[in-house]
C-alpha cells in the first residue's frame, strides 16, 4: 500500500495550498479572531476543495468500472456518450419542468446516463473483436453526436449560453456550502465499486470465465452500469464534464501496479482527486484573480497523457 | 444503372434552377450574380466533402468515419481564436480574405501531412491508432481554443463564436477561384487513381500481393483528403458529419464498390442535398442560418442508424 500511502500524503499539501489560494484575502494566523476569514474558509475554500476531492476520487473509479464493463483500457464515461446522455437527460428536465426540485433532474441525468451507456455497449457489440482501437473511436463518435443533440435543442431552446457554460466545460468556481453535497452520494456510489472490486475485476476477465467463476455477469453488469451512470450524472449536475480523468488515472496506476482492482482503486482515486487537484489549482493561477475552467486545462493536460499512454503502452483489451 | 447516375443530374439540375430562379424579383440582375456565386460555393464544398469522405472511409475501411472527427474542425476552432487574440478584433476584421484563406489551408494541409506522415511510417498499417490520434488532437485543439476564449473579451469572443458555426450564406466569392482549383485538381486525381483505390479497399495483404504500392497510395488519398477537407473548412467553416450521410447514400444508390462510379454519385448527392437543403430554408421556411445545425443533427441520426443495422464496413 505504499503508493496510496504516498499519493494521500501529497494530497495534504495540494488542499493546503487549494484551502488558501483564492480572490479573496485570507490569512490562517487570523483565523481564530477574524469572523470573516472563517466564513471564506467554511463556505468557500473548504466545500471547493472537499468538492474537487471527491469529484476526482469518483470519477477515476467510475473510469475503471466503465473499463472493466466493456473490457478495453482506452474507454471511460466522458468519451462513451455517457456524460452527453447524462447532459440531454437534465436539458430535457430544464426544459420539461424547469422549477423541478435538483433531486428530480438529478435521477433524470442519471437515468439518461445508464440509457446511453446501455446504447454504447449494446453497439460496441457489433465490433470485431480484435480491434481494440475501434471501441474508443465509436464511443467517441457517439458522444460527438449526443453533444451535437445537445447543442441543436439549445440552440433551438436559446439554452446555448447555459450549456456551453454549465454542462460541457466543467468548473469549482460556483461551489459553495449547500450547493456540492450531491458529490458525497457520488463518492457513496464509487464506494460501492470499492465493495464489489473482486466482482469487476473477475468480469474484466471475459463473460464466459466469469461464468465459469460463479459470478452472475449481468448482474455486476448491470452494478457496473448504476456506479458509472450514478457518478457521471452527479458530477454533471453539480460541476459539470470533466474529461479524461476516467481514463488517464486508471491507466497509469495499472501501468505500475497491475489489475487486482481491491488493491489498485484505493490508489486510482486518490490519484484522480490529485490530478483535479493540480488542475483545478493550476486554473485558479493561471490568470488570477480569474479563473480558467477546470475542464479546459483537464481537456489539455488530459488529451496530452492520452496519446502518451496510447504510444507508450501496447494496445490491450 | 446508368438510369439512376441520370435521374440524380436531373434532381441536381432542378435543385440549382430552384435555388437561381425561385423568387428572382425585380433587381434580378444583382440578384442572380449573388446567388451564383453562392451556388458555385456550395457544389464546390458538396464536391469537395463527398469524394473526401469516400476517400477516407475505404482508406480506413470503415464506413462509420468522417474526415472531419480527425481535428480538422477544431483546428480551424484553434486558428480563428488565435489570430483574434493574436491580431485583436480590427485586426482580424482586416485581414485579406485570400490571405487568411490561403494560410488557413496551407496549415491545415501541413498540419496533417505531418501527422499522416509520421504516423503512417512510425505505426505501419495501424489506421485505427492514427484516427484516435487525430481526434484526441481535436479535443486537445478544442481545449486549448477553450482556453484562449476564457482570455478573450466579450465583443472579440462573439466574433469567434460566429467564426465557429458553419454558414454556407457566407461563402466568399472571391475565393471561390483559388479553392475551386485546389478541390477540382484534388478530385481530378482521385478519379485518375479510382480503379487503383478499388484495389487498396481490398485491405493491405491483398492490395500489395496484387502489386500495388500500398503505403505511397494510402499516403496520397490522405493527402487528397486533407486537401479536399482544409478547403472545405475554411470555405464555410466546420462540418462534421454531412459527408457522413453523402456517403452512405452513395453506396446505397451505386450499389458497387467501384470509386469510379462511386465519386461522381456522392458528388452529386452532395449537390442535392446542400443546394436542395439550402433552397428549402432560405425560401419555403425563410430560416437563415440554420441548415448547417440540422444537418449536424441528421448526420448523427444517420450515424445511429448505421451503428444499429451493423453497416459499419
Amino acid at each position: 500500500m505504499r503508493p496510496a500511502l504516498a499519493l494521500t500524503l501529497a494530497l495534504l499539501p495540494l488542499s493546503a495550498a487549494s484551502l488558501l489560494i483564492g480572490a479573496a484575502d485570507m490569512d490562517l494566523a487570523t483565523l481564530g479572531t477574524d469572523p470573516q476569514a472563517a466564513l471564506i474558509l467554511t463556505v468557500s475554500r473548504l466545500p471547493r476543495t472537499l468538492a474537487v476531492i471527491l469529484t476526482g476520487a469518483a470519477l477515476a473509479i467510475a473510469g475503471v468500472v466503465m473499463q472493466q464493463l466493456v473490457r478495453n483500457r482506452f474507454v471511460e464515461p466522458g468519451t462513451t456518450g455517457t456524460a452527453e446522455s447524462a447532459a440531454l437527460g437534465l436539458l430535457a428536465v430544464t426544459l420539461i419542468a424547469p422549477a423541478a426540485p435538483i433531486w428530480i433532474k438529478m435521477v433524470a441525468a442519471s437515468l439518461a446516463a445508464m440509457a446511453g451507456t446501455a446504447l454504447f455497449l449494446r453497439l460496441i457489440r457489433r465490433l470485431p473483436a480484435r480491434e481494440v482501437l475501434l471501441v474508443p473511436l465509436v464511443g467517441i463518435v457517439l458522444s460527438t453526436i449526443l453533444g451535437a443533440m445537445v447543442t441543436f435543442i439549445g440552440w433551438q431552446t436559446d439554452l446555448l449560453q447555459m450549456i456551453s457554460i454549465w454542462l460541457f466545460t466543467g468548473e469549482f468556481s460556483g461551489v459553495i456550502a449547500g450547493r456540492y453535497e450531491l458529490l458525497w452520494i457520488a463518492a457513496a456510489a464509487a464506494a460501492l465499486a470499492w465493495f464489489a472490486a473482486d466482482r469487476f475485476a473477475i468480469l474484466g476477465l471475459g463473460q464466459e470465465t466469469a461464468t465459469g467463476l460463479g459470478l452472475n455477469p449481468d448482474a455486476v453488469m448491470r452494478l457496473g452500469l448504476v456506479v458509472v451512470a450514478v457518478v457521471t450524472a452527479l458530477v454533471i449536475v453539480t460541476v459539470g464534464m470533466i474529461p479524461f480523468i476516467g481514463l488517464v488515472v486508471p491507466n497509469i496506476v495499472a501501468r505500475s501496479m497491475g489489475d487486482n482492482l481491491r488493491a489498485t482503486l484505493p490508489v486510482t482515486a486518490a490519484g484522480g482527486a490529485a490530478l483535479v487537484l493540480v488542475c483545478d489549482i493550476t486554473g485558479r493561477l493561471v490568470r488570477y484573480p480569474y479563473e480558467v475552467p477546470v475542464g479546459t486545462v483537464l481537456g489539455v493536460v488530459g488529451s496530452l497523457l492520452f496519446l502518451w499512454l496510447l504510444y507508450r503502452e501496447p494496445a490491450r483489451g | 444503372m446508368d438510369r439512376r447516375f441520370t435521374l440524380l443530374s436531373l434532381a441536381l439540375t432542378a435543385a440549382c434552377a430552384a435555388y437561381l430562379f425561385w423568387g428572382l424579383g425585380a433587381s434580378w440582375q444583382f440578384v442572380l450574380s449573388l446567388r451564383t456565386g453562392k451556388l458555385a460555393g456550395m457544389l464546390l464544398v458538396g464536391a469537395a466533402v463527398a469524394v473526401a469522405t469516400v476517400l477516407f472511409q475505404t482508406v480506413s475501411r470503415n464506413r462509420i468515419l468522417t474526415p472531419q472527427i480527425m481535428g480538422f474542425d477544431a483546428l480551424y476552432i484553434l486558428m480563428q481564436t488565435a489570430l483574434v487574440a493574436s491580431l485583436g478584433l480590427s485586426g482580424f476584421a482586416g485581414l485579406a480574405a485570400p490571405v487568411k484563406f490561403t494560410v488557413e489551408v496551407v496549415i491545415m494541409i501541413a498540419a496533417s501531412l505531418v501527422l499522416f506522415g509520421t504516423l503512417l511510417g512510425r505505426a505501419g498499417q495501424d489506421v485505427a491508432r492514427l484516427i484516435l490520434t487525430g481526434v484526441i488532437l481535436g479535443v486537445l485543439f478544442r481545449s486549448a481554443a477553450g482556453f484562449l476564449a476564457r482570455l478573450l473579451d466579450p465583443n472579440a469572443f462573439a466574433v469567434v463564436q460566429y467564426a465557429s458555426f458553419a454558414s454556407f450564406a457566407r461563402v466568399n466569392t472571391d475565393l471561390l477561384p483559388i479553392a475551386a482549383l485546389l478541390t477540382c485538381g484534388a478530385i481530378g486525381l482521385a478519379l485518375w487513381v479510382a480503379p487503383r483505390l478499388d484495389v487498396l479497399a481490398l485491405g493491405r495483404p491483398i492490395a500489395i500481393s496484387l502489386g500495388l504500392a500500398h503505403d505511397r497510395l494510402m499516403l496520397l488519398a490522405l493527402a487528397l483528403v486533407a486537401v479536399l477537407v482544409s478547403v472545405a473548412t475554411a470555405l464555410v467553416g466546420p462540418i462534421a458529419f454531412f459527408g457522413l450521410i453523402v456517403a452512405g447514400l452513395a453506396h446505397e444508390a451505386a450499389g458497387t464498390h467501384r470509386h469510379a462510379r462511386l465519386l461522381p454519385m456522392a458528388m452529386l448527392i452532395a449537390g442535392i442535398l446542400l443546394v436542395g437543403g439550402q433552397t428549402l430554408f432560405e425560401r419555403a421556411l425563410g430560416l437563415q442560418s440554420t441548415l448547417s445545425v440540422v444537418i449536424e443533427f441528421v448526420g448523427g441520426l444517420f450515424f445511429l442508424w448505421l451503428l444499429l443495422r451493423g453497416r459499419i464496413r
